[in-house]
């Protein structure tokens, strides 16, 4: 590898950093967005499935060709501009909402040392970026200068915040008994103790002892991604699609883009912090990135199974679950862990 | 030139040109935003000086959670923005004269000797330096009553803060979340048995009715 590298690094010279970061952040992004646009294909067939439909299968066997004819046709159609927007933020709302989403990959790593930013304090950095992605939906929102579209930042806003206390503490309690913030750091943490010495893997995973902080970490990602059933932000029936009513065509697809991204980092992360990442959940199969796509594509299953089985949450309900249920139930549990992971008891010794 | 300060001077330019914008801008809502950018330049800087913790925490609680309240309030407030130039340079030689005297004092603080690289010379930290690790110690060992009367006195401001805003209000409609899962149908809905009160069919109606079984009489809902 080092062979071939190095003639391309001598004649990129100085700036050989920049381009090999560049190659890096490409080598991720291509298989991420192919991923969310199966993902939207996969979100059609399997909630038509659950719905006694087909799906889509006219554009290629099976429909598999439907995303990249979906894509063609909004990267084709014009991107309306109502009259009375702020112009430059309403060009801007689109972009703020996809780049957070996709910086967040920085620091996820893949298998052991696949990573493109192995930085120390990985879980921070998360957690402060995808507290940016509230901005895309608020300057969306307020630049369409349309009362739907204000209506949905307004609900987006309260959302995103109230959740992402409840996201943090669990995030806390994570790294409270890994000691560390770098998500590799978290995941090799996880292959230690009674189950992975005996060949059971998937009991020394975060799942099992911090079960309540797993369901509640699932349950505010998808409060977080504003997906169904907390999707009051769109609110289809009720306010058309919130902050995007106003978009068309490409501006449109990227707050698409956005969500799915979003999607697919909560499922790796969930699945990265409580089930083990690459490690494998028996001790006779080898660990590897396999795994980690397995159990993300679970989640993933799991973020459309949710959304075909439950209706929507009233938006008195969505606040009432985040500030009065979720928050004490993580405040507490921040609590019992540091004192279990002091007491004699302790299993992460 | 070192790539270094080609990344200093490019993010102290933006904050620089974004807190400018932050006090020019007309626009209250560009101007929390030209906010959001000087703090996220801020952070670059400090990320730069190898302080990613503080960086971090910074983007995390003013960008991620201050901001976006400052500019939902800002966003729903109605402004009138005539008057809120009124009277801009009635005000100009007093906020003339603190701006000028924050820059002497800080002249007088940074530029003195005793503050300094030359006193502060920068620890080269080791390779597995932690930064989030380093500051927890210190804070949690040498400086935690401080520390925890810092924690107090937002306890208190949260507090005062709820206390100050907090108003029953009689005319909110109220409801039960335990109430409304513990309900139960028969609280609801009555079933009343009652005897068919029709004609004898004839032949052609009873083959109708037994194609067309819906709409059965008897079940009557009661709110």
């Amino acid at each position: 590898m080092d062979a071939i590298l190095q003639p391309v690094a001598n004649f990129f010279g100085p700036i050989w950093p920049l381009v090999w970061s560049l190659a890096k952040i490409v080598v991720l992004l291509i298989p991420l967005m192919l991923g969310v646009a199966y993902m939207t294909y996969a979100e059609r067939k399997i909630i038509g499935f659950m719905q006694v439909r087909i799906g889509p299968n006219r554009v290629g066997p099976l429909g598999l060709l439907q995303p990249i004819a979906d894509a063609l046709k909004l990267l084709f159609k014009e991107v309306i501009m109502p009259r009375g927007a702020s112009k430059g933020l309403y060009v801007l709302g689109p972009i703020l909402a996809i780049a957070p989403s996709l910086a967040a990959w920085a620091v996820i790593p893949f298998a052991d040392g696949v990573v493109i930013a192995n930085v120390n304090a990985g879980l921070l950095y998360l957690l402060a970026i995808t507290s940016v992605e509230v901005y895309g939906i608020i300057v969306a929102g307020w630049a369409s200068n349309s009362k739907y579209a204000f209506l949905g930042a307004m609900r987006a806003s309260a959302q995103m915040v109230s959740y992402e206390v409840s996201l943090g503490f669990a995030l806390i309690c994570v790294l409270l008994i890994s000691s560390s913030l770098n998500l590799s750091d978290i995941v090799s943490s996880q292959g230690t103790g009674w189950g992975a010495s005996h060949g059971v893997g998937f009991l020394s995973w975060n799942w099992l002892p911090l079960l309540p902080m797993f369901l509640v970490y699932l349950i505010s990602g998808i409060a977080e991604t504003n997906r169904a059933p907390f999707d009051v932000v769109e609110g289809e029936a009720e306010i058309v699609a919130g902050h995007m009513v106003e978009y068309s065509g490409m501006a449109f697809a990227m707050f698409f883009l956005a969500e799915y991204a979003n999607m697919i980092l909560v499922s790796t992360m969930t699945a990265l912090l409580f089930l083990g990442g690459w490690l494998s959940p028996v001790g006779f199969l080898p660990d590897g990135f396999h795994w980690l796509a397995l159990k993300t594509a679970f989640f993933l299953f799991v973020f459309l199974w949710v959304r075909a089985t439950f209706p929507r949450f009233r938006y008195d309900q969505i606040m009432r679950l985040g500030w009065k249920v979720f928050i004490p139930i993580t405040l507490v549990w921040v609590i019992v862990v540091a004192v279990w992971l002091m007491s004699p008891l302790s299993i992460w010794k | 030139m070192e790539f270094k300060t080609v990344v200093f001077y490019f993010l102290a330019a933006i904050l620089v040109l974004a807190a400018l914008r932050v006090i020019t801008a007309r626009n209250p809502v560009h101007a929390v935003l030209f906010l959001v950018l000087a703090f996220f330049n801020a952070g670059g800087i400090w990320m730069l000086l190898g302080a990613e913790f503080l960086a971090i925490t910074l983007v995390m609680v003013y960008v991620g959670a201050v901001m976006v309240l400052f500019l939902f309030v800002v966003m729903m407030l109605d402004i009138d923005f005539a008057r809120l130039r009124d009277g801009f340079w009635s005000y100009f030689p007093v906020g003339a004269l603190i701006g000028v005297l924050l820059a002497f004092e800080m002249i007088l603080v940074l530029g003195s000797t005793r503050f300094g690289f030359e006193a502060f010379p920068v620890a080269d930290p080791a390779a597995d330096f932690s930064n989030t690790r380093e500051l927890g110690l210190v804070l949690y060992t040498e400086y935690v009553y401080p520390f925890e009367l810092a924690s107090l006195v937002l306890l208190v401001a949260m507090i005062g803060a709820v206390s100050l805003t907090l108003r029953k209000r009689r005319a909110s409609k109220y409801v039960q979340p335990s109430a409304q899962v513990a309900v139960h149908r028969e609280g609801r809905v009555e079933l009343v048995k009652m005897a068919a009160e029709k004609d004898e069919p004839t032949a052609a109606e009873a083959a109708a009715a037994t194609d067309n079984p819906a709409s059965a009489p008897g079940a009557t809902a009661k709110n």
